[in-house]
């Protein structure tokens, strides 16, 4: 069994919510130099070259990459080996408020959806949970941003749908978020399990690396078949017109019920934010971009960079 | 690409010269306001009750920023989706709004209300708003400071890189072939 306070884990995710929201993954910008490369409209290609540059200049100055430092989704994968001494969701909502105070981040929570009143900590993070094997804590913050999550959605298809209702779905939300949810966009797609399952998948999906496949190969097929259909789209770049529309497209599939083909489209604005650290052995590790989720619990350790943190 | 240079108020003459498309680089003042600041604003005139800032000939920029870091004068500050201003948008065009800076679509009733207005929507780089905050030089909150990142904030800016999303003549840059939209759909 190990111990684990809950004062490290505030450390852990303070330390998280100011880095993802400055230092753009390396996977996010390879994509948009590649992206650069194959854009032929002018304008996407100069949209494409000032988000390289805001990105390195949100790094070296230490700003965020956007304004919109979003709602902190938290995602908690507990090993049933691990005893926490303290309480796990407000030391995840202390390092939520410690680092976007001290990351000089934009607090974008209201206390209330009807009342609207700021509650001035970016506080409550959005806190998803999962009762793991082993005795490791991975801790993966996801701030989201309201341009790119307005524009998701979600749909009960029927069965008899199929693959194309499926495609045609997707399509319809990558169209109608136009400009509004700024492309280039990471498309996380979720379809199966029950209405919660699916939008539940379609986030998790935006935490893959970008460009991997899924090892499904009907999946993998249509991951790769909506990426080519959405950048034939000529939305482009913020929707200026181009070839770039999506940098990604990643699919999530859960088992479901007969009568059922629960479809959730989770849109990715092109500052894909998410970082991750693991507890084993006593160090904290630094994860540059979270590895899937989905039965991958041995993420490679040695690839990443320490944070340097003994516990 | 040719940008055109521009400083605020804006005149009439210079709303009759831009066409949907054009690049500018925007210099002088520039209001702040997004969701809350609009409602309060929209709010107020229907009590009848005058704006505690004068629109008249002005640019709102739809910008909720980060706060400054120490050094700076502001944080990171790109432009909000425009789409949610829209249900309040018509009134303020009323009261004398030149300009509107954002990202994304805007209604057909304000489309349409730019050209009786005589009045221009830009966009901006969304997601760019440490590249943006560089052309912010100068930053005080005006009113609803209580909204925190939604208050009302005069930027003074230089160069601040835009384009002109929909005209008064009904251009629109972001109208795309239909062909397109059908290849996109009819996807096999």
């Amino acid at each position: 069994m190990r111990v684990i306070m809950a004062g490290e884990i505030t450390t852990v995710v303070a330390r998280l919510c100011r880095e993802v929201n400055v230092t753009l993954g390396e996977d996010v910008l390879r994509a948009l130099a590649e992206a650069r490369e194959q854009e032929e409209s002018p304008r996407g290609r100069d949209v494409l070259e000032k988000l390289l540059t805001n990105a390195a200049l949100a790094r070296a100055e230490g700003l965020p990459l956007c304004q919109d430092t979003g709602v902190a989704v938290v995602f908690l994968e507990v090993g049933q080996e691990v005893h926490i001494v303290g309480d796990l969701e407000a030391a995840v909502n202390e390092g939520v408020r410690r680092g976007y105070s001290e990351g000089y981040l934009r607090k974008s929570v209201v206390r209330h959806p009807l009342d609207r009143v700021n509650t001035g900590d970016n506080t409550p993070a959005v806190i998803h949970c999962r009762i793991v094997p082993g005795d490791r804590l991975k801790i993966t913050v996801a701030p989201k941003g309201a341009g790119s999550e307005n524009m998701s959605a979600l749909r009960m298809l029927k069965p008899a749908d199929g693959v194309e209702g499926v495609k045609r779905f997707v399509l319809e939300v990558v169209e109608k978020a136009g400009p509004n949810a700024c492309p280039p966009l990471v498309v996380g797609v979720g379809i199966g399990g029950t209405m919660e399952k699916a939008a539940l998948l379609a986030k998790e999906a935006l935490l893959r690396p970008l460009g991997s496949r899924s090892d499904d190969p009907l999946v993998a097929a249509l991951e790769a078949e909506l990426l080519a259909a959405i950048n034939r789209s000529g939305i482009g770049p913020l929707g200026l017109g181009g070839r770039v529309t999506a940098l990604a497209v990643h699919v999530e599939v859960y088992p479901c019920h007969i009568a059922s083909l629960p479809v959730a489209v989770n849109l990715n604005c092109h500052a894909a934010r998410h970082r991750s650290a693991v507890l084993p052995d006593g160090i904290w590790r630094l994860i540059g971009s979270a590895a899937d989720r989905k039965g991958k619990n041995d993420v490679s350790e040695e690839k990443h960079k320490s944070l340097g943190e003994k516990t | 690409m040719n940008s055109l240079r521009i400083t605020t108020h804006l005149t009439d003459a210079v709303i009759e010269s831009l066409r949907a498309g054009q690049g500018v680089l925007i210099s002088g003042r520039l209001l702040t306001a997004r969701d809350a600041a609009h409602k309060r604003m929209v709010e107020a005139l229907g009590r009848g009750e005058e704006l505690l800032v004068n629109l008249r000939g002005q640019v709102i920029y739809y910008v909720g920023p980060s706060p400054a870091p120490p050094g700076k004068v502001i944080g990171a500050a790109g432009p909000t989706t425009s789409g949610r201003m829209d249900p309040y948008t018509i009134p303020l065009l009323a009261q004398g709004l030149k300009g509107m800076i954002g990202k994304g679509y805007r209604s057909p009733e304000v489309v349409a209300a730019l050209a009786k207005y005589k009045a221009v929507y830009f966009v901006t780089y969304g997601g760019a708003g440490a590249l943006l905050s560089r052309a912010v030089k100068a930053v005080r909150v005006l009113a609803y400071a209580d909204l925190g990142p939604e208050a009302v904030h005069e930027f003074i800016v230089e160069d601040f890189p835009a384009l002109v999303a929909n005209d008064i003549y009904g251009g629109s840059v972001y109208q795309r072939e239909s062909a397109e939209k059908v290849r996109m759909i009819g996807i096999e």
